[in-house]
Formats: C-alpha cells, sequence, structure tokens
C-alpha cells in the first residue's frame, strides 16, 4: 500500500509548473515522468514475484563447478 | 574464402531444491532431464566412441580418462531430442546442447527453445518431487561463491586456418566481446577485486590464456581439438568466454559477431595490431568497468578500451563487408554490432533494452533507487539470480520480456516450433527426423554419427562427417521412401 500512494503522489507532482518553459524541455520532463511511473510499475510487480527471505535464499544457492 | 560458419550452443544451467535437506544435484539432474516426455520414447545410447575431449589443438594428446558410463547410466543421463538436440546430464547440471545451426538467428531460436524445454521439464519433475519441495533451475554461470558453470559455443573452422592465426587475432576480440555480450553480476568472486556490479558472469574465473581445460585453470581460447567432423578439414572451436544470456538481441550478437570475426580470420582479413599485453588481467578488468572507460595496456604500448578494441573490429568488419559476399543475416549483425558499440562509446546505459548486462544493471538500480538499499542488499542479489530463473511468471527477465521492455530477434511461434523441429539446413534435421520416424530403431547418437539396431543384424553405424549434409534438401526424399529404418539402412546401402 505505501508503494502506491507514493507511486500516486509522485504521479501528481512534478511536470505540471513547467508552463513557461520551452515545448523540449516539456517533452523531456514527460518523457522522464513517464519513464518514473514505468519504474514505479516494474519495482511494483518485481515485489509481487521476487522470492521471499532473500537472504536466506542465496545463501542456500550452491553449486558444483561445471564444464 | 571462410567456410560457412555451422554453430551451436552448450548451457549448463543451475538446479537446487528448496526445501530438500538431502539435496543432491546429479540426482536431481537425472530427474529433470527424464521428466521430459514430449518426444517419442526411446532408449537411446549417446555414442561415446565417437568423442576425444583429450585432443589439443596445439597438437598433442593429453593423458587422462575418458569418460564411458555404462549403458543403463547412459541411457538415463543422455536424451538426444527430435529437434536435433542433446539435453544431459553433465556432472552436476543440466546441460542443453542446440542443434547445428547455419546462422545466429537460427542460434537464438533454438536457444530459446531449450529454455522452455528445460522449463517443461522442470514442471514436469516437480510433480515427482515430495509436496513442500521445490525445483528451481536458473540460465547463468555462478553461485557467486566461487562456482562456475559454462555456455559454451561452438564454431566451424577451415583446419587450414592455423591454430596460432586463431589465438592471436581472436584474443582482443574475446577479452572485449562482454561490453556487448556479458550478462552482468553483482559482486564479484573466486579472489576478484571487490566491486559493486560487473559486466560478466564468467571473467572472475578466467586464469589463463590458452589451454585445454575447461574446469580448473580456465583459459580464454579453449584448446580442445574435437571437430564432431572430418578432422583432415575442419577445427570446432570451443569457446568457453561467454556467459549465458537471456537477452535475444544478446545472444544473436554474440553468435553472429564472433562467426563473422572467424571468418575474416579465415580470410585473412584482421591486419591491425591489436594484441593486449596482459589479456587474462584485461579480461577481468573490462568485467570490472561498466563505464566501458578502461585503458587497456597493448603490447605496442598504446592503450585502447575495450570499446575502441571493439570499434577497430568494426571498422575491420566493414571494409570486409565491402570486398565479400555476407548474407543478409550477417549484414544484419554486423550494422547491430556497430550500432550498439557507438551506444557503448556515448553511454551504455542506453542499450538498456538490447544487452543482457545493462538491462541487469538498469532493472537493479532501479530497485535499489526505489527501496533505498544498496549493491550489498540481499534483494540486490536475489535480482540478479531471479534474472536468470527458467520460470515464466518468476523470471525477471521473462518479466521483463512479457512488458515489452526488451527488444526481441525471434517469434514466439518460432521458438514454440524449435521444440519439436530441427534446423532444415544441417546434419541436424537428419539427426532429428531419424529420432522422429525410428524412435525404438535408433540405437546410438552422437554429432557426427547415427548408429540404427534393425531386427538381428550388426548395428549399423552412419557416419556424418560434414556438418552440411543431412539437410532437408539432401535427405528428405530418402526419408519419405524409408518409412522403416530397415528400408533406410537398405536404401543407405551400407
Amino acid at each position: 500500500m505505501a508503494e502506491k500512494t507514493q507511486k500516486e503522489r509522485s504521479k501528481g507532482g512534478g511536470g505540471d509548473s513547467g508552463e513557461s518553459q520551452a515545448a523540449g524541455t516539456k517533452k523531456i520532463e514527460k518523457k522522464g515522468k513517464e519513464l518514473h511511473d514505468e519504474m514505479d510499475a516494474l519495482v511494483d510487480e518485481i515485489d509481487a514475484v521476487l522470492e521471499e527471505n532473500a537472504e536466506e535464499f542465496v545463501k542456500n544457492y550452491v553449486q558444483r563447478g561445471g564444464e | 574464402m571462410a567456410i560457412p560458419k555451422v554453430m551451436g550452443s552448450e548451457i549448463e544451467f543451475g538446479i537446487m531444491v528448496k526445501n530438500d535437506p538431502d539435496f543432491d544435484p546429479i540426482s536431481s539432474c537425472v530427474l529433470l532431464v527424464n521428466a521430459y516426455r514430449e518426444d517419442p520414447a526411446g532408449e537411446i545410447l549417446w555414442d561415446y566412441d565417437q568423442e576425444n575431449p583429450l585432443a589439443d589443438a596445439r597438437g598433442f594428446q593429453v593423458d587422462g580418462e575418458k569418460y564411458t558410463p555404462n549403458q543403463q547410466e547412459n541411457i538415463a543421463r543422455n536424451k538426444t531430442l527430435i529437434n536435433g538436440a542433446r539435453y544431459y546430464v553433465d556432472h552436476a547440471h543440466p546441460e542443453y546442447s542446440c542443434p547445428e545451426v547455419t546462422n545466429a538467428r537460427d542460434s537464438v531460436v533454438h536457444e530459446k527453445a531449450g529454455e522452455r524445454i528445460v522449463e517443461i521439464s522442470r514442471r514436469e519433475a516437480m510433480g515427482l518431487l515430495p509436496e513442500g519441495m521445490q525445483m528451481l533451475v536458473y540460465k547463468n554461470n555462478s553461485d557467486r561463491k566461487g562456482n562456475s558453470y559454462g555456455c559454451h559455443e561452438n564454431y566451424l573452422m577451415d583446419r587450414r586456418t592455423s591454430f596460432k592465426q586463431i589465438v592471436e587475432n581472436l584474443m582482443p576480440f574475446f577479452v572485449t566481446r562482454q561490453v556487448f555480450a556479458g550478462a552482468g553480476k553483482v559482486g564479484s568472486e573466486s579472489r576478484g577485486h571487490p566491486c559493486d556490479y560487473q559486466v560478466s558472469q564468467r571473467a572472475d574465473f578466467f586464469e589463463t590464456e590458452v589451454a585445454l581445460d575447461t574446469m580448473v585453470k580456465r583459459p580464454i581460447i579453449n584448446t580442445r581439438d574435437e571437430p564432431h567432423a572430418d578432422r583432415e578439414k575442419y577445427r570446432r572451436l570451443h569457446t568457453i568466454v561467454g556467459d549465458s544470456n537471456m537477452s535475444e538481441y544478446t545472444i544473436y550478437l554474440r553468435h553472429g559477431v564472433t562467426a563473422l570475426v572467424l571468418s575474416m580470420i579465415e580470410d585473412g582479413a584482421i591486419h591491425r595490431d591489436l594484441v593486449l599485453s596482459d589479456p587474462v588481467r584485461s579480461i577481468r578488468e573490462v568485467s570490472h568497468d561498466p563505464t566501458c572507460r578502461l585503458p587497456l595496456l597493448l603490447d605496442n604500448g598504446k592503450k585502447l578500451t575495450a570499446v575502441q578494441i571493439q570499434a577497430e573490429y568494426v571498422e575491420l568488419a566493414q571494409a570486409y563487408a565491402q570486398s565479400h559476399d555476407l548474407d543478409a543475416t550477417t549484414l544484419d549483425v554486423l550494422e547491430k554490432w556497430a550500432d550498439v558499440v557507438d551506444c557503448l562509446e556515448r553511454d551504455p546505459m542506453e542499450l538498456d533494452t538490447r544487452i543482457d548486462w545493462v538491462i541487469k544493471k538498469a532493472l537493479i538500480e532501479g530497485f535499489m533507487d526505489r527501496k533505498g538499499v544498496g549493491w550489498s542488499a540481499p534483494q540486490v542479489q536475489m535480482l540478479d539470480l531471479q534474472y536468470h530463473d527458467s520460470r515464466p511468471d518468476k523470471g525477471l527477465y521473462y518479466v521483463l520480456e512479457r512488458q515489452g521492455r526488451v527488444e526481441r530477434i525471434v517469434g514466439d511461434d518460432e521458438i514454440v516450433a524449435a521444440i519439436h523441429t530441427p534446423p532444415d539446413d544441417t546434419r541436424a534435421y537428419f539427426r532429428g527426423e531419424c529420432l522422429r520416424r525410428y524412435p525404438s530403431e535408433v540405437f546410438g547418437v552422437n554429432w557426427d554419427s547415427i548408429s540404427f539396431g534393425v531386427d538381428d543384424e550388426p548395428i549399423k553405424r552412419i557416419m556424418m562427417a560434414e556438418p552440411l549434409k543431412g539437410s532437408k534438401e539432401h535427405v528428405h526424399d530418402l526419408l519419405e521412401r524409408s518409412p522403416t529404418a530397415t528400408e533406410l539402412v537398405k536404401n543407405l546401402s551400407i
């Protein structure tokens, strides 16, 4: 839930205050904001699939040398 | 004139069974490989008679014992598939060796089909495990505790090109190829200098320039001289320097560019002095520098970055393309390679949809930024591992792929078809078709032979010393005329 709130907040803020700025800058900002939102969405997805107890998990991942 | 670059990769996977206190990797591998039931059932031997991994390309034979399992163990550990691949247990890892293909695009199709085959069998194997246990498979190269397993590539070469020529012209390319072919890794191991993130999974493990061994004291260029083809005419360059890649774009370039550079070596088209002063040191330094800005010392005293060395090879390849008739795929590879090297020169992070180590780095950095954690956080190490997870719903590469965040080279329909269909332009076609049509008459298989046990006749072994013979064009009619293996053997009149 905390994630979501943060995401909504970041959606609401940012780019809106740039009316006086050049169109190009606006575009870049918009792109930056889109990327930011996209990354938020991706991190949400990762949270949903990432193995629990990461520390234990990576500790237990032991292989024999191969080839 | 360079010979056609028949190629194929061999991928060793990491394997674990969660919640199994008695986890044994070898029996888990046997379970995994035997859980694959998509092909017609047949008890087919892998024909070890044809193998000699102890022959050295520098012209000698190394002492050692050849591995020859008994018949039961052989069948339990080896599956030869109707798509022409070998799916088997290699030491303590499941391994998928792709069928021989003629170009980088088909290489991507078949490597990706291999990933799906491993995942199909993992799901089947799960049904055979006690409740609560979970088998997991990873297409990566290290457990981050100093144990590495490989992803080898093979390229057919002209025997007339001396091994010395190959080593001299290939070494700077192999040391620096990781800037576009690395799979990325969090941290270092095997006494490597500490670092947050490095370009290659494997660079920490190379200890020598040229040698026969692949398990201890690993070399950048491997000398195994086992052509699996007519040894008077061919070499098979057994390439062990690469990482296991998830990105189709990266696999495409890894195979396509390497094949192109090898053709150039055969045609004497590499004539710039790029000899590195210390290749083993350089391969680690390049891996430990994700900015790709570190200058490497050449033997002639000059200093070039890994990207500049790649740019030199690109220039030579562009000149080569002007004077040689290259096929459309190779020209496409060249264009993409040149573009990737340009991006690396400007800012490697531009490649965050194309090149594995950059895709993974951007993913982890985005995660760290949102979560306020650093490189040593356990979740970050988990991300690194899970990028290579074989499960379509959990594997982070597949998550990115599903969201359209990575560039693709081939279509899902082609990958699915390749699970059951061999390439049609190499001997893999004959191998795969024989297994599909005559599953109970095929007695044994190796890359360059297939043998039949029909009726009470002695075993008939058919040699396939030419990797391009046995294609659909060559043998389709013969197979159609031979409804049974007895007739096939008769029609081949052996």
